[in-house]
């Protein structure tokens, strides 16, 4: 006997959540672009499959970047995902193993049990299986009752709270919650009645439930598990468990190469089903931690996406900092897709800029650009030119008398039309110095440069280019014991990879002292950011303060910085430390000091080290 | 009588309010940081609204310091407690009784430097309003830094006010009577000066005040409603600033030789400490609290503490004095009763 009518709620579900997956794959992969389908084909027999498998294992089943950032919230993950699919793969093996025809339905396997219940043509297997699938059932149990506690106290697994979600996810939720202990009790009935478990199921059947009617239960007891795994299935592809299926193919179509584009495309559709609404993003937001903003992050904003449109105040609260593009398991490009977002509602026209012209400046190896940042600066420009100086870099400042903005800021705003005419000055400006060389002291513009300005020639930020500088022994510093503490900037660690030379170049002439996790790449936004518009002045001081005392102790003499925007945030929302540019501080302790005066370029001078 | 009232600051309102309450019969001591009596408006060179000098007004509030009223100088007050009924005051170690407590602790300049766009403390032209005020003490006229005499000068207006980005969110009061004064100092001292106000709202509130901008008009000083976005130094000194100017919504860049802040008027430094100790809190932007905006506006809610002056926010002497006077009586009526 291979049917029984309890089975098919679960067939059903089956057959459904099935046919949709294959469905929207094939749908997917069909609406790629000519381009990506072309890189995918190409690259689908190489070694990028096999990765890209080992990821889908690591990630799909354990769960790995998810325990990195909390072991017991890994754990939770881990048992489900892992635990569940070993129930499958050893029910499949299971029932192949007994000795009858192989061709068996799908939810043969499934309700293994309720079918058989003399395990004995298994012989040595018996023992063996029937442990495991106790052993997994078990270990499946635990993450049930975990993810349960979560949601009263999600402290215990590290989160400060957890998403909140809509109405087809708590349906999805309950059903996924009631398929493992409706399964514990119909195979307990089942172990009690016909001795089919091992030490879990069988000690509850046998010991626990036995003097309950377990002949009336058994019958029940299997098609409410049926039932309760139809309802997950047939609620899947419309709720937050689609990301199961989308996460597989992000992972294979992100290793072959594809990724966000400038504007939303098919391969946005999959990165919005495959975010699970896991809420790591709204954790690590500053946004939330310190301000209490908690319903503008990925896991809102890309739900509204995917169903509908995210609201303004949804779309604009964000600032860019990609602190969540970091912490997200899954890896979504949740930044650059708010980016595309907020492109859809740009303001300005063709001609916004036109009346920026006439701008020149003389030939020089090294191009210099402040940026509009950078000009709220000044003494971090005088102090870099007075460095440029002394070490008799030929150099022209070319946003000398007032700048044309990099076009970043607006980039981030979405108004990618008005950036373009920016980027097209700003290209002809770069182009006519006849520079070999762009330097920058602002991570925003150096980020605007090396990845939409598409220069033919390098983009430095002060950082890198100083720290050659001091290398190649054309600065020459003197050591002191001031103790400097440094904040990375976002668009300079996360946007940039760039954390190893400004502490490289700082430790050459103070103590750097470092403190907390928070730094490199998961450092913390200074609250001045430029991708929110709609944050006040007074909540941006609330996020300032509270990142200028997690990276700094008592005996902090200056809080060195490398982005002018930070500079201007971090001063004006407190005074308990001194804030400097890393350029400041290398200017103050030049020991190579000879022409004094930064504002007058030097033309072809010969290098003046001493 | 004699009982005792310790009025903390020696600037216009404290020197005012102590004259009163001798000639009512109490005793006074008025306690002043500085080593001069006078407070800010001691070091302005002549007054707005009628280019009277200075010296003038601080002498004859000066003149009274006989004895009672008496003045410690140089003694700055760093906790107030109350003892019983009782005020203890400390100052760096001495202790002093009083039976009721004025402040008058009046105000701090804005840092310009926390402006760093602006260049204060980078650009050797680039001066605050106070600065120009010693200049015209000493020379009658403004001077560069390089000995010259500047031909092009712009004020800023609303440097450390009306700005959510530095905190200050409120309007200063006086900096725009001062900028308007000053730049009409500036036309009479300099003839063929060319001079500029960049400003947000013009905001001529007192009596002759307006008489003051048209004036300013008339002498050609030009208008341009605008802030300032930054300042750059070009060669020798001069300087670029970029502007908008919002009426005619056009980008504006110009050089000049000079850049005058007018820096708002903020917190006193150490008040809010100050009258921690007595239960008192700052308003929200740093000012010391008031019990009734209309009708007790120089009480506090704590007993036997009162308020005059500036450090209750942004205001000019004619304010400062009325205040100390109002001052006067709420104490004078408060010890009667005790
Ligand atoms: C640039 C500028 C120009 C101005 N020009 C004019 C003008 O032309 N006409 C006009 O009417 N108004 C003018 N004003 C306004 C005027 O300066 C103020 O209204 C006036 O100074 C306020 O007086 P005050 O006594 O309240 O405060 P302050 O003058 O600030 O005096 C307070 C005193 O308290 C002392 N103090 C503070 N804390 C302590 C402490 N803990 N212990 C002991 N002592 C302490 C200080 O040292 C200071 O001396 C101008 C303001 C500015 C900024
Ligand atoms: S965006 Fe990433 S971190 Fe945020 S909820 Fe989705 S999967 Fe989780
Ligand atoms: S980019 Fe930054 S501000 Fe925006 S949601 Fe992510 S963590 Fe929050
Ligand atoms: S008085 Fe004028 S200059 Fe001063 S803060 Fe108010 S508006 Fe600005």
């Amino acid at each position: 006997m291979k049917y029984h009518p309890f089975v098919i709620p679960f067939s059903i579900g089956l057959a459904f959540v099935m046919l949709y997956i294959v469905g929207m794959w094939a749908y997917w992969i069909i609406r790629l672009s000519r381009r990506e389908q072309k890189i995918v084909w190409k690259r689908l027999f190489s070694f990028r499959t096999i990765a890209a498998i080992w990821e889908s294992m690591m990630e799909g089943l354990f769960h790995r970047k998810i325990f990195r950032k909390h072991a017991l919230l890994g754990y939770m993950h881990m048992s489900l995902a892992f635990g569940w699919f070993m129930l499958i793969v050893l029910g499949n093996f299971e029932s192949r193993l007994y000795p009858h025809s192989n061709i068996n339905p799908p939810y043969y396997p499934i309700f293994f049990e309720f079918f058989r219940h003399d395990l004995s043509p298994l012989r040595e297997y018996e023992e063996i299986f029937t442990f495991l699938m106790d052993f997994f059932l078990l270990l499946v149990i635990s993450g049930v009752m975990l993810a349960f506690f979560k949601r009263i106290k999600s402290r215990i697994l590290g989160m400060r709270r957890t998403t909140k979600h809509i109405r087809i996810d708590r349906i999805a939720l309950t059903s996924l919650w009631f398929i493992f202990p409706l399964r514990i009790l119909a195979e307990s009935v089942t172990a009690g009645l016909y001795n089919t478990g091992h030490f879990f199921t069988n000690f509850l059947g046998q010991n626990v439930i036995y003097n309950l009617p377990l002949d009336q239960l058994y019958y029940p007891a299997w098609w409410a598990y049926s039932i309760a795994l139809g309802l997950f299935f047939v609620t899947l592809p419309f709720s937050r468990y689609m990301h199961i299926p989308s996460e597989i193919l992000l992972i294979f179509l992100r290793k072959y190469g594809v990724k966000e584009k400038e504007h939303h495309s098919t391969f946005t559709k999959i990165e919005l089903n495959a975010c699970s609404r896991c809420g790591i993003c709204i954790d690590t937001c500053q946004l939330s931690t310190n301000l209490n903003i908690s319903n503008t992050q990925p896991a809102y904003f890309l739900r509204d996406l995917r169903y509908s449109q995210p609201n303004e105040q949804l779309r604009e609260t964000c600032m860019m900092c990609m602190r969540c593009v970091e912490a997200c398991p899954v890896g979504i490009e949740v930044v650059k897709i708010r980016e595309n977002e907020r492109k859809e509602h740009q303001l300005y026209s063709e001609n916004s800029y036109n009346y920026l012209n006439g701008y020149s400046y003389p030939k020089a190896k090294v191009a210099f650009f402040a940026g509009c940042m950078g000009h709220l600066t000044p003494s971090v420009i005088k102090s870099t030119l007075k460095l440029f100086e002394a070490a008799g870099v030929d150099y022209t400042f070319i946003d000398k008398d007032g700048s044309i903005c990099c076009g970043r800021p607006l980039q981030l705003g979405g108004q990618a039309i008005a950036a373009k005419q920016l980027i097209d000055k700003n290209n002809a400006l770069i182009h006519a110095t006849g520079a070999e060389l762009l330097v920058t002291t602002c991570p925003i513009c150096a980020r605007e440069f090396r990845h939409n300005y598409h220069l033919n020639i390098p983009v430095l930020h002060h950082s890198q280019y100083l720290l050659e500088l001091v290398n190649s022994n054309r600065l020459k510093l003197k050591k002191t014991d001031l103790n400097v503490a440094y904040h990375d900037p976002c668009e300079l660690s996360r946007g940039l990879s760039i954390t190893e030379e400004p502490r490289e170049l700082l430790s050459k002439t103070v103590n750097l002292v470092e403190s907390g996790k928070q730094i490199g790449k998961n450092s913390l936004c200074c609250g001045g950011s430029l991708g929110a518009t709609n944050i006040s002045a007074e909540q941006r001081r609330t996020i300032a303060v509270a990142t200028v005392n997690q990276i700094t102790q008592a005996d902090t003499n200056i809080l060195a910085t490398a982005c002018p925007l930070c500079k201007k945030t971090f001063c004006s929302a407190q005074d308990t430390v001194a804030i400097q540019d890393i350029a400041e501080i290398l200017a103050n302790n030049l020991a190579n000091i000879k022409n004094q005066n930064p504002t007058k370029k030097s033309a072809e001078r010969e290098v003046i080290t001493a | 009588m004699g009982k005792d009232v310790a009025i903390i600051g020696g600037g216009v309102a404290g020197l005012e309010a102590a004259n009163q309450l001798a000639t009512l019969g109490y005793n006074v001591t008025v306690f002043e940081r500085n080593a001069q009596p006078g407070g800010h408006a001691a070091k302005w060179d002549r007054l707005f609204p009628n280019q009277r000098h200075s010296h003038e007004v601080i002498d004859s509030l000066k003149s009274h310091l006989n004895g009672n009223p008496a003045i410690m100088l140089s003694t700055a007050i760093s906790t107030i407690s109350r003892n019983g009924q009782k005020f203890k005051l400390d100052a760096k170690g001495r202790a002093f009784e009083a039976d009721a407590i004025l402040i008058a602790t009046g105000f701090e300049l804005f840092p310009a430097e926390r402006k760093e766009e602006y260049g204060y403390g980078i650009y050797e032209n680039v001066i605050t309003s106070a600065e120009l005020e010693e200049m015209f003490a000493k020379n009658g006229k403004p001077t560069m830094k390089s000995g010259e005499t500047p031909k092009k000068i712009a004020f800023i207006h609303c440097v450390g006010s009306r700005d959510e980005k530095v905190n200050k969110p409120y309007c200063s009061k006086v900096c725009c009577v001062t900028a308007v004064k000053q730049a009409i100092e500036v036309k009479d001292s300099i003839p063929n000066a060319e001079v500029f106000n960049l400003y947000m709202d013009l905001r001529m509130f007192g009596p002759g005040y307006e008489d003051l901008y048209k004036e300013a008009q008339q002498k050609g000083v030009t208008f341009i409603r605008g802030r300032l976005s930054e300042a750059s130094e070009l060669d020798e000194g001069r300087l670029l600033i970029k502007t908008e100017d919002t009426l005619s919504s056009c980008p504006l860049k110009m050089s000049v030789d000079m850049v005058v802040l007018m820096v708002g008027m903020s917190p006193a430094i150490g008040t809010s400490e100050l009258i921690a100790g007595l239960g008192l809190h700052p308003n929200k932007d740093g000012f010391v609290d008031i019990a009734d905006q209309h009708l007790y506006p120089t009480n506090t809610t704590a007993e036997g503490v009162f308020v005059a002056g500036a450090c209750v926010g942004p205001n000019n002497i004619t304010d400062s004095v009325n205040a100390a006077r109002s001052a006067a009586i709420e104490i004078h009526q408060y010890l009667s009763k005790k």
